[in-house]
């Protein structure tokens, strides 16, 4: 069942009276709930109170500062200190002075917390030496009394060319050759996309502060505490109770605050050991975009079979991503990555291959999405392209293609329930009045094709400085680890009663801004029968609370959030059942005579959920997350810029906890999909980053972002004791493909390479206005041409034919360097723009 | 250089290097953490206060420059009724708690002074206005959607 909740659009009255708890799934006509409780830490956020990292106070501590490569790869020769500077006052670290392994702790053992000397150094901007200082002043001066001394070594910047594969995989179902021979139209595509920033407003930060038993407790900005804990014990040699670490307020993480701050800590610890005294390691934005992890850049390549109705009967899909110097996260990345490549959709005969290769430029890691952005906007791009050759709107190939309940993914998972792909669909086709949209579009294009003096190059007209498109995109997200992950890490929640009679909840998912401190009250306060205000949530220490796994892969919500439900049942059973009363009333008085208890919730496999690591066979997550997104777009004709007007996303999270809150994950994931789609691009020479100021890498602004409309879907996952599935990944997933949808409505061009900047967009232009390729003529089916108006005279004059892209003139080369890359400047060809003056 | 400025109604003296960035001594110098640092370079707005009027961001301005001035921070906006421990949140802060404007809460202050302003300088509900004012704060959490709402609910009806 499915239930439709929509934002209110009515102002909110401001009175303060106690905000309402109502139960999850408690839907109120018209609204979709009563008021939820406010953000709990909110008021701190607002007044200025709340301690972020750099606003902690240590007395006594020192600046830290790293010493980094400015090479891609080189033999670390020596690092010197100029013994003309007064080195009284600073401590250096080196790969020397780490106690332990080596080694930042996560997948692999491959990335070196601090390169040694006579070590390779893999990629720009790697961490070589540690500097600490009691002032900035001295720590600066320091910094430049270092030198450093290398052999440079050849990189490896192609992550085609590379032959060190991190991770592959190959999913596989049906008879791909029996597939293609059955469909009427084959087509093929390439897709890239590059590097994204996280851009968290607040920096990478940590302190580390050394223990009286010999340990060091860090203090910092960060998603996973035991990340960062397991990290710390193994580079640093510390016991479990040595090594300590405490969530500072953090400032977003969006993935980027997931494993780069293992790194931090034990570079902070390091020094904090050397000089005995607190250090203070505060990134600025600079060495942020620098030095930390980005979305991977991906190639993905897809050859798609279907017949004259739409229907899907193979596809054959390649992912390439680019890992970067280390291993990171990328196997997890990449098989995400993989088993999101195909869409949402039934495809009876299916070949994935996934590989993720090693090069010399800055390790990628964890963003929001994790893989399925980069494989989704190629899959929808792609369907996109596929409906346009058919003459069928994306509307209704979707409609004919999207997964249904009991039908059966690549992995030979039976989609059993929560299945709300058709739901999103319609809803949002409906929201935005999309086949309206898309007619009266296409009229516009007609008239403008007419009112000026280029013909074949849609641009700039007399009557018309700019084009309108409405695009679409449909996506499904994974909910929680995949495969066998949730069932590996084992996580623990725990809910404590004191003999005071507080109810505290104990678990290490972080509130970065999503909500957790709000929604897990709020969830044990409904399990107990007790008012929101009277649960508490402990700090994020690891000296307090229990593993409950990372806070990443939208799993907080729906897999801590369910433990900590179970846990609080147990709970209330225990107390019900010896007092004999309810436990709003009586657990006060049971707890001062009982004294303390804490219930421990482990989690145990979803009943009917089992995967199989070494086949890629079975449920590849227990459930999945549904999302679909229209965006309308303003194309300006001079410049080839884009403004995204109007986004509607319809996003299926199972059970709505915090409507409010779920809203804000959808809208900002959506902003950063438009970010992606049009703005958000990082350019690379000689494996580093070119553009690593916010002054050159650019994000959204309120006047760049569209009016989003959000409508929650309620499909629940029965598997978890509230239905909830995960909210924060998945609006990531369809922003981009809708964006470049709508491009191609209002222009008539499909862009293969994200982000859609006015230079890729006006260098396709000009690809248009290209004579026809000989030879193409009259072979394949030209009967599904292009309906589009703009791409009428090429369409008929380029048929698409089997095998082929639809448009060959499409920058479809085998992708040059890394990520997307700047096909040229725009080309005007001189005859055009001499036509531009009015005749 | 000795500077004397009003922040938040409070005097402050200090005597600091002139070249010393606001933000610092905000920060270091008066212990104000509420205003904070994104990028040092005037883009993200993280920083924004209100000087004189004005909305500016404290990692721009030297304090020489803001010697005699008054300065209105973060801290600055929720009142301590009848000098109790308690604060109160003013009704653009309430806008945003109740709307969902903060979410991670690191450009909120800066959102929050030129919301202030915007509002201060008789700014009302319109959504492109509200757009325009906030243009120089940066968010990475929500989409503008619901800081936009919760400046428009504090700003009140269309005059």
């Amino acid at each position: 069942m499915t239930i439709r909740t929509e934002p209110p659009r009515v102002a909110r009255p401001t009175s303060t009276e106690a905000a309402l708890l109502v139960p999850p799934g408690e839907v109120v006509p018209g609204r979709a709930r009563i008021r939820s409780p406010l953000r709990r830490e909110g008021p701190q956020k607002l007044t200025g109170e709340a301690k972020y990292a750099d606003d902690l106070v240590f007395p006594g501590a020192w600046y830290g500062a790293t010493i980094r490569s400015t090479e891609a790869r080189a033999r670390l020769v020596a690092i010197e200190r100029d013994l003309a500077f007064d080195w009284s006052h600073v401590v250096v670290a080196t790969a020397q002075d780490i106690p332990g392994d080596n080694i930042v702790s996560l997948i692999s053992d491959d990335q070196p917390v601090l390169v040694p000397v006579d070590g390779e150094i893999r990629h720009h901007a790697e961490p070589l030496a540690l500097l600490a200082a009691p002032d900035r002043a001295t720590l600066r001066a320091a910094k430049s009394a270092i030198t450093v001394r290398t052999e440079p070594l050849p990189p490896v910047l192609d992550p085609l060319d590379s032959d060190h594969v991190f991770a592959h995989y190959e999913i596989a179902t049906g008879d791909l050759d029996a597939g293609f021979a059955a469909a009427d139209l084959v087509l093929e595509g390439t897709y890239r996309v590059g590097h994204q920033e996280q851009l968290y407003i607040e920096n990478n930060a940590m302190i580390a502060v050394p223990r009286d038993d010999g340990g060091v407790a860090v203090h910092g900005s960060l998603q996973c505490p035991y990340y960062v804990h397991k990290a710390l014990k193994r580079a640093m040699r510390l016991s479990d109770t040595q090594a300590q670490v405490v969530q500072a307020e953090t400032g977003g993480g969006f993935g980027g605050k997931e494993e780069y701050p293992s790194i931090i800590a034990i570079h902070a610890a390091l020094l904090a050991r050397k000089c005995g005294r607190p250090v203070r390691m505060i990134y600025d934005r600079h060495e942020d975009i620098v030095a930390t992890t980005k979305r991977h850049p991906a190639v993905v390549t897809h050859r798609t079979g279907v017949r004259r109705d739409g229907t899907l009967v193979a596809q054959d899909i390649e992912v390439v991503m680019d890992g970067g110097a280390y291993c990171t996260l990328t196997p997890v990345v990449l098989s995400r990555g993989a088993l999101h490549s195909g869409g949402p959709y039934r495809c009876p005969n299916v070949r994935i291959r996934a590989r993720a290769t090693r090069t010399n430029t800055p390790p990628n890691g964890a963003f929001r999405g994790f893989g399925a952005p980069q494989v989704q906007f190629a899959a929808e791009t792609h369907l996109n392209r596929i409906a346009e050759a058919l003459g069928l709107s994306p509307l209704e190939i979707r409609r004919r293609n999207v997964y249904r309940l009991d039908d059966t993914t690549p992995t030979g998972q039976v989609l059993r329930e929560s299945v709300a792909g058709e739901e999103v669909l319609e809803r949002a086709a409906e929201a935005s009045e999309f086949e309206r949209e898309r007619d009266r579009t296409a009229r516009a294009r007609v008239e403008r094709q007419g009112s000026g003096a280029l013909a074949a190059a849609p641009l700039a007209t007399h009557r018309e400085r700019r084009a309108s498109g409405i695009g679409l995109a449909l996506a499904w997200h994974g909910a929680g680890f995949t495969g066998s992950g949730e069932v590996k890490l084992a996580s623990v929640a725990s809910i404590e009663l004191t003999s005071a009679g507080a109810i505290r909840i104990l678990t290490a998912s972080t509130e970065m801004g999503q909500g957790t401190k709000t929604i897990f009250p709020q969830l044990v306060a409904d399990a107990l029968g007790v008012a929101y205000e009277a649960v508490e949530i402990a700090p994020q220490d690891t000296a307090f609370v229990p593993d409950s796994g990372p806070t990443v892969a939208s799993r907080t919500a729906m897999v801590v959030g369910g433990l900590l439900i179970q846990a609080a049942r147990r709970l209330r059973q225990r107390v019900e059942a010896a007092t004999g009363g309810t436990f709003a009333d009586t657990y006060a008085r049971w707890a001062s005579a009982h004294g303390p208890i804490r219930v421990d919730q482990r989690f145990e496999p979803y009943p009917g959920v089992h995967f199989d690591d070494e086949t890629y066979q079975g449920d590849a997550y227990p459930a999945y997350g549904w999302a679909a997104c229209t965006a309308r777009v303003d194309v300006d004709l001079d410049t080839g810029e884009v403004l995204v007007r109007d986004v509607v996303a319809v996003d299926d999270i199972g059970t709505v906890i915090h409507p409010v809150l779920a809203e804000g994950q959808v809208e900002g994931g959506t902003l950063q999909a438009i970010g992606y789609a049009t703005i958000e691009e990082m350019k690379l020479r000689d494996g580093r980053y070119l553009n690593d100021r916010l002054a050159t890498y650019l994000i959204p602004t309120a006047l760049d972002a569209p009016r989003i409309s959000t409508i929650l879907v309620e499909a629940p996952f029965s598997g978890a004791p509230h239905g909830a599935k995960g909210a924060g990944e998945l609006p990531m997933d369809v922003g981009a493909p809708a964006v470049v949808a709508a491009i191609h409505d209002a222009v008539g061009v499909w862009i293969h390479d994200l982000p859609a900047t006015p230079e890729r967009i006006l260098a396709a232009l000009g690809a248009a206005a290209r004579p026809a390729e000989p030879g193409r003529e009259g072979a394949g089916t030209a009967a599904e041409a292009p309906t589009d108006a703009a791409d009428t005279e090429r369409a008929v004059r380029e048929p698409i034919i089997g095998g082929t892209d639809p448009r060959p003139d499409a920058p479809t080369d085998p992708l040059p360097l890394r990520g997307p890359r700047n096909d040229g400047e725009a080309q005007w060809p001189s005859g055009e723009r001499a036509s531009e003056d009015p005749a | 250089m000795n500077i004397r400025m009003l922040v938040n109604g409070e005097p402050a003296e200090l005597d600091v290097p002139g070249m010393r960035r606001l933000l610092d001594v905000l920060r270091e110098d008066l212990g104000l953490t509420g205003t904070k640092e994104g990028c040092g370079e005037g883009e993200c707005g993280a920083c924004t206060v209100i000087l004189d009027g004005q909305v500016v961001d404290a990692c721009l301005v030297p304090i020489s420059q803001a010697d005699g001035s008054t300065v209105r921070t973060v801290e600055g906006l929720a009142g301590r009724p009848s000098g109790g421990q308690e604060l109160k949140l003013d009704e653009l802060q309430r806008a945003f708690l109740e709307t969902g404007g903060a979410q991670c809460g690191i450009c909120t202050p800066g959102m929050l002074m030129a919301a202030r302003s915007y509002i201060d300088a008789g700014g009302g509900p319109d959504q492109d206005a509200i757009r325009e004012a906030i243009a120089g704060n940066l968010c990475r959490c929500t989409g503008y959607t619901k800081i936009i709402e919760a400046i428009a609910l504090a700003a009140g009806p269309a005059a």
